[in-house]
């Protein structure tokens, strides 16, 4: 119990992706809890990738990670710059009214 | 030994508490506060992993830009918030219990789960000991040699992220006064300057 080994930090990822998921369903309506969530399920991701790289004593992990943080900035970015410009032209961020392109 | 197991102990449980209230706290600037915080305690996991870089990665660019990017936007947006969480208690029985099988399917598979001896034998790029080279100039020598591709990929990923953020949030305002160099020397007097012969006493 008090070895901290692999397996505390997997189930410690497995239990944030859960509530990054979690989020996700529960927060359906608020678009930036939404894209919070994707922020914790990536980053029990990196903390996945970086116990294994320090479990098996190799760096390619370590790298990787950093690219995922990359992508996660990236979409950050972008996903907030929609959701800004969905404000300024609908007056709100209601997920449900995000249907104007259904057929 | 045991400071770093009490160490882990203290970051998990307080990353895991606020991840929980990332998705329930009320008020969307304390969902961001609380991201902060779990950023903050997933940078002490690494700093304890020796993943010293990607801690102080994690700490300057997510807690720098990412989160005071989502703090700016929250703010921004004049929304009432109370009416985005109406589905809050309709959606939480059903979502709950597809998270406790999606987490107990994960424990499962963790619980089963052994690293093959031979896998420390064949490793890509075998970690350095601290005493030799430090985490961050290892990650350097092969971040800019063997995966300087990538790395430059990950460039332009972030050079199109911002060009796109800076197109769709760019507008053209109307009635803004901006400087036309070409055409303010252009300017003569008989363009602007107009001589009119006034009549006494009756004005322009």
């Amino acid at each position: 119990m008090l070895e901290i080994g692999l397996a505390h930090y997997l189930t410690l990822a497995a239990i944030l992706f859960t509530l990054g998921v979690f989020g996700i369903f529960v927060n359906r309506k608020n678009v930036i809890i939404i894209l919070m969530s994707i922020e914790l399920l990536l980053l029990s991701v990196n903390i996945n990738l970086v116990a294994f790289s320090a479990n098996l004593g190799d760096l390619v992990g370590q790298v990787f990670s950093l690219f995922v943080l990359t992508v996660a900035a990236a979409e950050a970015a972008i996903g907030l710059a929609i959701l800004v410009v969905y404000f300024r032209n609908r007056g709100s961020i209601y997920v449900d009214d995000i249907n104007v392109m259904k057929g | 030994m045991i400071v770093a197991s009490l160490a882990f102990y203290m970051f998990a449980i307080v990353l895991v508490g606020a991840a929980v209230m990332v998705i329930s706290a009320k008020n969307p600037v304390h969902s961001v506060l609380f991201l902060i915080l779990a950023f903050f305690n997933s940078a002490g996991l690494f700093v304890l992993l020796g993943a010293e870089f990607l801690a102080m990665i994690l700490v300057v660019v997510y807690v720098g830009a990412v989160a005071v990017l989502f703090l700016f936007v929250v703010m921004m947006l004049d929304i009432s918030f109370t009416e985005l969480r109406q589905g809050f208690l309709q959606y939480l029985p059903l979502g709950g219990l597809v998270a406790l099988i999606f987490l107990a399917e994960l424990l499962l598979v963790l619980g089963g789960f052994a690293i093959s001896p031979q896998a420390g034998t064949r490793l890509v790029s075998p970690m350095p000991t601290p005493e030799t080279l430090s985490n961050t100039h290892a990650l350097g020598q092969i971040i800019y040699t063997h995966y300087v591709y990538f790395f430059q990929a990950a460039g332009m990923i972030l050079l199109v992220a911002m060009i796109g953020a800076i197109v769709l949030t760019h507008r053209k305002r109307t009635g803004v006064r901006r400087q036309n160099i070409s055409e303010q020397i252009a300017r003569r007097p008989s363009d602007s300057v107009e001589v009119r012969k006034v009549q006494t006493g009756s004005g322009v």
